[in-house]
């Protein structure tokens, strides 16, 4: 009984699990010499944690009931801002501080003008996007920076070093992020305001909690999580490039609806969207490696999305 | 309350409304649909201050501009309302915890002892035997009756001395509106009182004391469960709601 209200309870995480399971047995089988090495997954632990740190904010925003556009954007002029102040100070500290606080400040800007205006989030952030991504191209002329200097700084090797010269340090960041932002959701009072002010926001007034201020509260968060992966991948690019994360915008969401967070608001969940950001960080090289051409790639992620999605929805349904 | 009035810019919804509720009594309020009851609540409930009028809570005298929710909460007083009192898609606990969570020192929460908690209102006050429910289902498991058990246990958990139900048993099955009435009925034995609000006169008569009946936003009727039967009742706020009917006809 108590272990059959714990499969209710998770259904959609053990759902999730088997179709990752599934997926890695099917590149196993179909590119052996790729998928038993362990080089690729190197590689994964490499490049994932960016859209995987945006997916877990991006999973506490739609949580609360909104949605947030910006944050590719964010990234990139988080980036920027760092790279900038730390040329003119000679500070990482300096520079990663100033990111992060650009990040948070647009991030509350888009929690303003959602609760406070009453605009939709859909719109106010694809404003923001535009608007972010525009005035960083005016600002640095659409020039890249390069940050050669950061190269075997002790701050690089802490942030996108590698553990024992085989673990990318930015995938120990990405998990210990995703047990912070599990804990903070499912474990912290907070938490509790984030999950009842996207179930239902007047239940959460009646018990007197402000949804005004968990949702702006989420926006920055969100804000600041995007403008630290926009800093990690400048460190690991080493250099700061003005399209910084227009990559990321579908890929993260398609990580955060197939780990089996809802569009509704109210549910989700962080192991989904960290399981989810693998797989669908995995897919491309995957598909290349079993030897299909990359025109696949898209079409493969549709399939996958919307396998996923309905998997989900009928587990939802049911339970 | 003393003289309670409440306007909304032009419309006058409470016009000098007298109201007491002793220590535990059940009192059925009762009218027709914009009789202003909802009105009353809320501002019972500290939703909506007054326009005008003074409230008393154990005698002592309550500045209305301070009067809110919150403070109704300290002070005692909580409102169960049908449909915003739980968050559907939320475990039991979070729900029975909202607002007033056990946490430590960084805010985390105890989540053990908000388990056990729930359990054991669950059980001591509704009487809700095992039968698939646990303090980890989800309020969208629930049935309507076993809802509003959670919002009146979770109100008589943090001590409320005053319950205010409102259409409690609105679209609920018969056996479902069984289960409530028993609600407010262990709310009573408790010691506590309950401002039952309704307009179906059978659930009220049952479990009331006292009846208050309000009409245009006046009370035109305080009566005594005993004074008079169940058909009475109804015979009087048909008398009621027929006069008001006139008198908007003129």
């Amino acid at each position: 009984m108590k272990l059959l209200e714990k499969v209710k309870t998770y259904n959609t995480q053990i759902g999730l699990t088997f179709i990752a399971l599934l997926i890695l047995v099917l590149f196993m089988v179909t590119a052996p010499g790729t998928f038993l090495r362990p080089r690729i997954y190197i590689s994964f632990l490499s490049t994932t944690p960016f859209i995987g740190i945006a997916g877990l904010g991006l999973t506490l925003v739609l949580i609360s009931g909104e949605i947030d556009l910006s944050f590719t954007a964010v990234m990139a002029f988080a980036g920027f801002v760092f790279a900038t102040v730390m040329g003119f100070t000679g500070s990482i500290i300096l520079g990663i501080l100033a990111g992060l606080a650009a990040g948070s400040v647009v991030g509350m800007l888009n929690g303003m003008l959602v609760t406070l205006i009453g605009i939709p989030s859909i719109v106010v952030t694809l404003g923001m996007q535009f608007l972010i991504r525009g005035a960083t191209n005016i600002i640095a002329s659409g020039r890249a920076t390069t940050l050669t200097e950061i190269s075997g700084t002790p701050m690089y090797n802490i942030l996108v070093g590698e553990i024992g010269g085989v673990i990318p340090a930015q995938s120990i960041w990405f998990l210990a992020l995703a047990v912070l932002i599990w804990s903070l959701l499912f474990r912290h009072r907070f938490g509790d305001h984030i999950l009842f002010s996207g179930d239902n926001p007047e239940t959460a007034e009646m018990m007197g909690i402000s949804v005004t201020k968990t949702k702006i509260l989420v926006f920055t968060l969100f804000g600041m999580l995007a403008a630290f992966a926009g800093i990690l991948d400048s460190f690991r690019l080493r250099t700061w490039w003005p399209t910084m994360g227009e990559g990321y915008l579908m890929t993260t969401m398609a990580a955060v609806f197939v780990g089996g967070t809802s569009m509704f608001g109210g549910e989700g969940t962080v192991y989904g969207t960290f399981l989810g950001a693998f797989l669908i960080g995995s897919l491309e090289a995957g598909i290349v490696a079993a030897g299909l051409s990359g025109f696949w790639t898209r079409f493969i992620y549709g399939i996958l999305i919307l396998i996923a999605v309905t998997v989900h929805t009928l587990l939802r349904r049911r339970s | 309350m003393k003289n309670i009035h409440k306007h909304f810019g032009g419309v006058i919804a409470l016009r000098g409304v007298d109201f007491t509720v002793g220590d535990n009594e059940v009192i059925g309020l009762i009218g027709d649909n914009g009789a202003g009851k909802s009105t009353l609540q809320k501002v019972l409930s500290g939703l909506y201050p007054p326009t005008k009028g003074e409230i008393y809570i154990r005698g002592e005298k309550i500045n209305p501009r301070d009067y809110s929710v919150k403070k109704a909460h300290e002070l005692g007083i909580e409102t169960v309302f049908q449909e915003k009192a739980l968050g559907e898609k939320q475990a039991l606990w979070r729900n029975v915890f909202l607002g007033r969570q056990p946490v430590g020192p960084l805010g985390f929460l105890d989540v053990d002892k908000a388990k056990s908690e729930t359990d054991r209102i669950m059980k001591d006050f509704l009487g809700f035997t095992g039968a698939g429910i646990s303090p980890e289902s989800t309020v969208s498991t629930l049935s309507g009756g076993e809802r509003q058990g959670i919002a009146i246990g979770r109100a008589m958990y943090f001590e409320a001395d005053l319950i205010i139900l409102d259409e409690p048993t609105n679209a609920l099955s018969v056996k479902e509106i069984g289960k409530v009435l028993d609600f407010i009925r262990e709310v009573k034995r408790r010691g506590k009182s309950c401002v039952y609000i309704s307009h179906t006169i059978a659930h009220i008569y049952e479990v009331s004391d006292r009846f208050v009946i309000l009409d245009k936003g006046k009370i035109v009727d305080r009566r005594e469960k005993g004074d008079l039967t169940e058909q009475e009742l109804i015979d009087e706020l048909t008398h009621h709601a027929a006069k008001s009917e006139e008198g908007a006809d003129v």
